[in-house]
């Protein structure tokens, strides 16, 4: 189907029908027991997980295949922020022309810089990249503020001209849509204790995001792919068999970063708002964790390891002391207080520490990231056959 | 007129005199030894022929036009195909897959963004492929990963990658260093089979002069840069030059 093969058809439905019911897998947990704080299916981070699922399935295509390194991807994310907000600003509330220019407007900013930063390779390739996230991240935040709103950032304002909109009602503040539905609303659906929440920029963000996880599909399973594949495995067999591996490595830089851009566009359809600080280099960090935890060069590994962050960022660190005495209110006071005290670094402001740590985990003992992980369990399961699954499971993240 | 004519050719390392004054001609669908003693500039001149090293004086012609200047990729599209003296090849990537790459470089050129295509679906490359590892016996191992394989296969699949090109010139750099006797055997006669097969050139550098005087039809001997004679592998057998610069000291290690 969609001229995928079966495993790859089987795939793609797997992960769609988890998207579409990610309201209800996400909230396990009905409202008012003590574990509802474990419940993710709220929309801010639903949106969440599916944007910088996109974010890290474009890095993937660039890292996981061709295994160059950027440290400069949140640069292009920012640059479609700005695109997108732009378009909400001149054009109109719609976020289609958003979207599609953020897409546009972080492929050639890509161009540039992959065209230059694609001179080196290795560790220099990388510094280069990172260079120029920060160039563009300190551009953005001083000199040009007239374009970026310097360190406000920017807004849609009722002032702006939105040309293709008609005048806003008075009282009414602009809202970001699509043709008319806007992305804040929700449809709420209480069954029992449990809420649902249904959120229009959460499907429009997770129908984007399934549309390029089969692009990434058809990309990793095309001769393109392979190229890009064979970059990372030996560059001058490559050379030698009469293929130019620059271009290779280029269209998979741009590719990449218009993901990027289309994360970034998406930010800005769901929050309507950007400033500087997503182009920081945390932020292209950020997106190198995801994809080295959830498996480089696999295809759901970078979509695993993005919803597993943003979990912990939203979740783990909501956890405070309290509710760790609650926990563990029913053991005597002596040990209570000793285990909440041994617990407590690793919660709530600490879950960096806790996602440090599974970082070294994951990197040291499953170098394929939770894929390899995933793999390696179901193989227990079943022993019979050595499970061929997908291949590029094996490949482990560059050096 | 040579396929391969190699002109005056010299390239310096800083102080040292890698290549003098290379003249070389090699005659398309022989097989043209270079032999040696060590660092007498042989794979130096081997990476000139293919583009790794721009010489500092001379030319290079393949089959009438220039290849100096050019990129490694333009020299290989140009119809010639290199073997490396520790086998390249894709690691981490099947041997099917080892043998698709140089089939699409072949059909499709440097680069092609064709990224929605499925390539297992492009029949015409897969059988063309397929075909290829048919003929280099190691269909079996079509969905191994290619690292996985012993020395003497990642050899074989290396010279296959080459031939799927379809070569004019096949250069290889010392084919048999480092293998065991049996190993150097088979690759003596899948070269022999080779050169029977098809019409291609094929320019051979190598230590073993078992191998040498298996294969060639014309040897040159290279010694601190320069070539000291070129001849029919019987003429250089017994050639006082040779013996003394080279044979001599290769058969007393023997
Ligand atoms: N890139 C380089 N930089 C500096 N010197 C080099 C370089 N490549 C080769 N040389 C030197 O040039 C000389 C010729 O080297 P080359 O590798 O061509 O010899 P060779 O005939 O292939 O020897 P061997 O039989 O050991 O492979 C040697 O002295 C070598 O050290
Ligand atoms: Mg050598």
């Amino acid at each position: 189907m969609f001229g995928l093969d079966k495993k790859h058809t089987n795939l793609l439905l797997l992960v769609a029908a988890l998207t579409m019911l990610a309201p209800f897998i996400l909230n396990p947990f009905p409202e008012g027991s003590g574990m509802a704080q474990f419940n993710a299916g709220y929309p801010d981070l639903m949106q969440r997980f599916v944007i910088f699922g996109i974010f890290a399935i474009g890095f993937n295509i660039l890292f996981g295949l061709t295994g160059y390194l950027s440290f400069g991807h949140a640069a292009f994310l920012g640059v479609g922020s700005y695109a997108a907000m732009w378009m909400m600003k001149l054009l109109t509330m719609n976020v289609i022309p958003a979207i599609a220019v953020s897409i546009v407007v972080a492929g050639l900013f890509s161009l540039l810089v992959g065209w230059i930063s694609l001179r080196r390779s290795g560790i220099y390739f990388s510094i280069l990249t990172l260079a120029f996230a920060q160039m563009s991240y300190a551009l953005a935040y001083s000199v040009l503020t007239p374009i970026t709103g310097g360190e406000t950032g920017l807004q849609p304002k009722l002032q702006d001209p939105r040309i293709l909109d008609g005048a806003l009602e008075a009282g009414a503040s602009p809202r970001a849509n699509l043709f008319g539905l806007e992305m804040t609303s929700s449809f709420e659906w209480s069954v029992g204790s449990w809420l649902f929440t249904f959120n229009v920029g959460y499907y429009v963000a997770a129908v984007a995001m399934l549309l390029s996880f089969y692009m990434a599909i058809r990309i990793f399973n095309s001769p393109f792919g392979m190229m890009l594949r064979a970059i990372k495995s030996n560059q001058q067999r490559m050379n030698y068999t009469g293929l130019n591996s620059k271009p290779y490595t280029l269209a998979a830089f741009v590719v990449s970063g218009m993901y990027a851009g289309l994360a970034g566009g998406l930010m800005v359809a769901m929050d309507t708002q950007v400033g500087a600080e997503r182009m920081f280099w945390t932020a292209s960090g950020e997106v190198v964790l995801m994809t080295i935890l959830g498996g480089a060069g696999t295809l759901i590994g970078p979509v695993l390891g993005a919803g597993m962050i943003k979990y912990m960022e939203n979740i783990m660190s909501k956890i405070n002391e309290t509710i760790l005495h609650q926990w563990f209110a029913f053991l005597p006071d002596g040990i209570e207080n000793l285990l909440v005290a041994m617990v407590y670094p690793f919660i709530g402001k600490g879950w960096h520490l806790t996602l440090g740590l599974i970082f070294m985990l994951v990197v040291i003992f499953l170098p394929g990231g939770l894929v390899e992980g995933g793999q390696r369990i179901a193989r227990l399961f079943k022993r019979k056959k050595p499970s061929s699954d997908t291949p590029d499971g094996k490949t482990t993240p560059a050096e | 007129m040579g396929i391969l004519e190699v002109k005056n050719v010299g390239k310096r390392f800083g102080g040292l005199q890698a290549l003098g004054d290379v003249n070389l001609s090699v005659a398309e669908n022989t097989v043209h030894a270079i032999i040696g003693p060590n660092g007498a500039g042989k794979s130096t001149l081997l990476n000139v022929l293919v583009g790794k090293l721009i010489p500092d004086t001379g030319s290079v012609m393949f089959d009438g036009k220039s290849v100096l200047g050019r990129k490694p990729y333009e020299i290989n599209q140009m119809g010639i195909s290199r073997v490396f003296q520790t086998p390249e090849i894709f690691g981490d990537l099947s041997v099917l897959e080892n043998m698709l790459i140089p089939c699409f470089a072949k059909r499709d050129g440097a680069f092609t963004p064709n990224a929605f295509i499925d390539m297992f679906r492009d029949r015409e490359i897969v059988e063309r492929a397929e075909q290829m590892l048919e003929e280099m016996n190691m269909a079996d191992a079509r969905n191994d990963n290619a690292a996985t394989m012993s020395r003497g296969n990642k050899r074989r699949l290396e010279i296959g990658m080459c031939l799927a090109q379809e070569p004019r010139l096949l250069l290889l750099d010392e084919p048999t260093a480092g293998m065991a006797r049996a190993d150097t055997n088979n690759t003596i006669d899948l070269l022999k089979q080779i050169k029977d097969e098809r019409d291609i050139t094929i320019a051979i550098i190598e230590h073993d002069m078992h191998v040498v005087f298996s294969l060639a039809e014309r040897i040159t001997v290279l010694a601190q840069g320069t070539p000291l004679v070129e001849d029919t592998p019987d003429k250089i057998k017994g050639h006082p030059k040779v013996r003394e610069a080279y044979l001599g000291e290769s058969q007393d290690a023997a």
